[in-house]
């Protein structure tokens, strides 16, 4: 008995199928050589300067007004666009109207649109001359070259995140909930807010996740929109191309190092809320 | 005032998983307006910026020496990133989806590492490999290799931020037919070529298309991590999103505007295709779709 349950795996991993050396080996390869080794010279490059040198590379005040803008903003745009994605999706999931394609196909605009592009047309647009920025004037707001312009192009790229996370699932959860619900008595708005969205959070916090991920990285979108003030409206992901061009690589190194941490908690929180994700439902 | 029949039924039956019309006209007019305004907007100002100075300004500025060796070295870029990462893609589907190994689901995150990286980041990396304060700066110069700042530098940046395109969209895909035809095939004597080509091909040959679609568009549009690696140098190193911007900060912004529509074009045919496989062939990238 156990040795027929023992030789069926083995004849398994004796491997029927042709080509598991060189696919393996190729892909440990190139994935060592592109991303593995280069992000290695990365971590090990601040601690050239030892551990206080790393600190006090980090800690002056231009690097942590930088970093508090870059994350605060990526946050503050990641709720943005889970309130205004959530009903987006909710729309094209749920409602049948003309241009319906049409719509949901621009949602990846933002993926597609070279991210230099989008930041000129954003800056153009909201500036005070610009179609929108023009309309702000009168009232004495200003959004481009402000901390806000950081807001706006980080909205502006974290959108479909949302939005693909969500459709999905929405077109899946079972409609019977919401029709028990219905029979029950509840409002059509009680059972949207106390049955729909508690069965969709996990998805919507996974969708913000990744948005905020990638607003803290953002970069050619935010540069022509933000104006880019040392202190007040740098990100920092700009402060490492200034370092760079002044040739302080151990400085640049060690504001990199911060955000490639942030990339690894990311991505263990959004693994761990996928689990969650799929669990709910 | 009468009605007909056929409204009253229609009156009287509302699905009670269906929003009242008020919610549907509050909800949709807010999805509508937010797309417009956020999305849409940005858009048309490129084409119309692009076209300020009529046809003839537009064609002037995509004629100009500049523009035109930033649109080859795009080209030329891509053109060597995306089949090197295709062929990454492939066998790295081909080794996760048909064989057992340990640490497999730990390769799958690795391999997604790049799209968590910001792109400044991923072009900081191999400055410091290969820049001159970095790992292999010195014996480069003495060689007179140049990596940084020319062509290797910006394909090796775009390499990277477009790494994970093709491998992610093939895993799951491959992942979800199994592997029964495979080595149904293998069983009766087909080589192992032949088997992927004429078993697995024709199977993720939508799947294939169109994630090296999406992994063009942004091998061509990629703009923080080749910003990094570039040197900036007009004519020479200057991609087209760096020439964008390089005109656009030269105040000359017909000429920014009009490359970027160039790009523009690019994207929305992108979105096309997309769409169009993605209505064309919905079963066969059905397992994508679940996992996005």
């Amino acid at each position: 008995m156990s040795a027929i349950g023992l030789k069926i795996p083995l004849l398994r991993s004796r491997h029927v199928l042709p080509g598991f050396n060189l696919s393996l080996g190729f892909t440990l390869f190139y994935l060592a050589g592109i991303v593995l080794i280069p992000l290695l010279a990365l971590v090990i490059r601040p601690f050239t300067l030892g551990w206080e040198g790393f600190w006090t590379a980090i800690s002056t005040p231009r690097v942590l007004a930088s970093l508090r803008l870059s994350f605060g903003m990526a946050l503050l745009a990641a709720v943005i666009d889970a309130v205004f994605g959530f009903i987006i999706a909710w729309v094209l999931v749920r409602y049948r109207f003309p241009g319906r394609g049409v719509l949901d196909a621009i949602i990846d605009l933002p993926f597609a649109l070279p991210t230099a592009v989008a930041g000129i047309a954003l800056s153009t647009l909201y500036a005070p001359n610009g179609w929108l920025g023009s309309l702000l004037v009168p009232y004495g707001i200003r959004l481009a070259y402000t901390p806000w312009g950081v807001l706006i192009a980080m909205v502006f790229i974290g959108l479909p995140f949302i939005v693909r996370t969500m459709e999905p699932v929405m077109s899946e959860i079972g409609q019977e909930v919401e029709e028990a619900a219905a029979t029950l008595g509840a409002t059509r708005v009680q059972t949207i807010f106390r049955v729909v969205v508690p069965m969709l959070t996990p998805t919507l916090l996974t969708g913000a996740a990744m948005a905020f991920a990638r607003g803290v990285g953002e970069y050619g979108s935010i540069i022509f929109i933000a104006g880019n003030i040392p202190g007040v409206s740098e990100i920092a992901p700009l402060l490492i191309v200034t370092k760079l061009e002044q040739f302080d690589y151990a400085g640049a190194a060690a504001i990199g190092v911060v955000m490639l941490a942030a990339s690894f908690v990311m991505l263990l929180a959004l693994n761990g809320l996928q689990g969650w994700a799929a669990q709910r439902r | 005032m009468t009605l007909s029949t056929r409204e009253i039924r229609k009156r009287a039956f509302v699905k009670p998983s269906e929003d009242p019309l008020w919610l549907k006209a509050l909800l949709g007019a807010v999805a509508i307006g937010f797309i417009a305004i956020l999305l849409l907007l940005p858009l048309v100002l490129v084409f119309k910026e692009a076209f300020a100075q009529g046809l003839e300004g537009f064609w002037r500025a995509v004629a100009d020496d500049d523009t035109l060796a930033s649109v080859w070295l795009s080209l030329t870029a891509a053109a060597i990133a995306v089949p090197l990462n295709t062929l990454f893609g492939i066998a790295a589907a081909w080794c996760v989806a048909k064989f057992d190994f340990p640490g497999k689901a730990f390769l799958v995150t690795l391999i997604d590492l790049p799209f968590s990286v910001s792109p400044v980041v991923s072009g900081l990396v191999y400055v410091l490999v290969f820049g001159m304060q970095g790992w292999l700066g010195k014996s480069l110069a003495d060689h007179d290799i140049r990596i940084l700042f020319a062509l290797p530098g910006i394909v090796l940046a775009t390499i990277f931020v477009t790494f994970p395109f093709v491998a992610r969209e093939l895993i799951p895909l491959m992942q979800d037919q199994g592997r029964d035809e495979e080595e149904a095939a293998a069983t009766l004597g087909a080589s192992g070529l032949g088997t992927f080509l004429r078993v697995t091909l024709p199977n993720i040959k939508w799947g294939l298309l169109y994630s090296v679609l999406l992994c063009n568009a942004r091998a061509l549009g990629e703009f923080g991590a080749v910003a990094v690696v570039s040197g900036h140098i007009r004519g020479v190193t200057n991609t087209m999103p760096l020439h964008v911007e390089l005109l656009y900060n030269n105040y000359d912004y017909v000429g920014a505007f009009a490359v970027s529509a160039l790009l523009a074009m690019l994207a929305v045919l992108t979105l096309a295709l997309k769409s169009l496989l993605e209505w064309r062939y919905a079963d066969e990238l059905a397992a994508i779709h679940r996992r996005h």
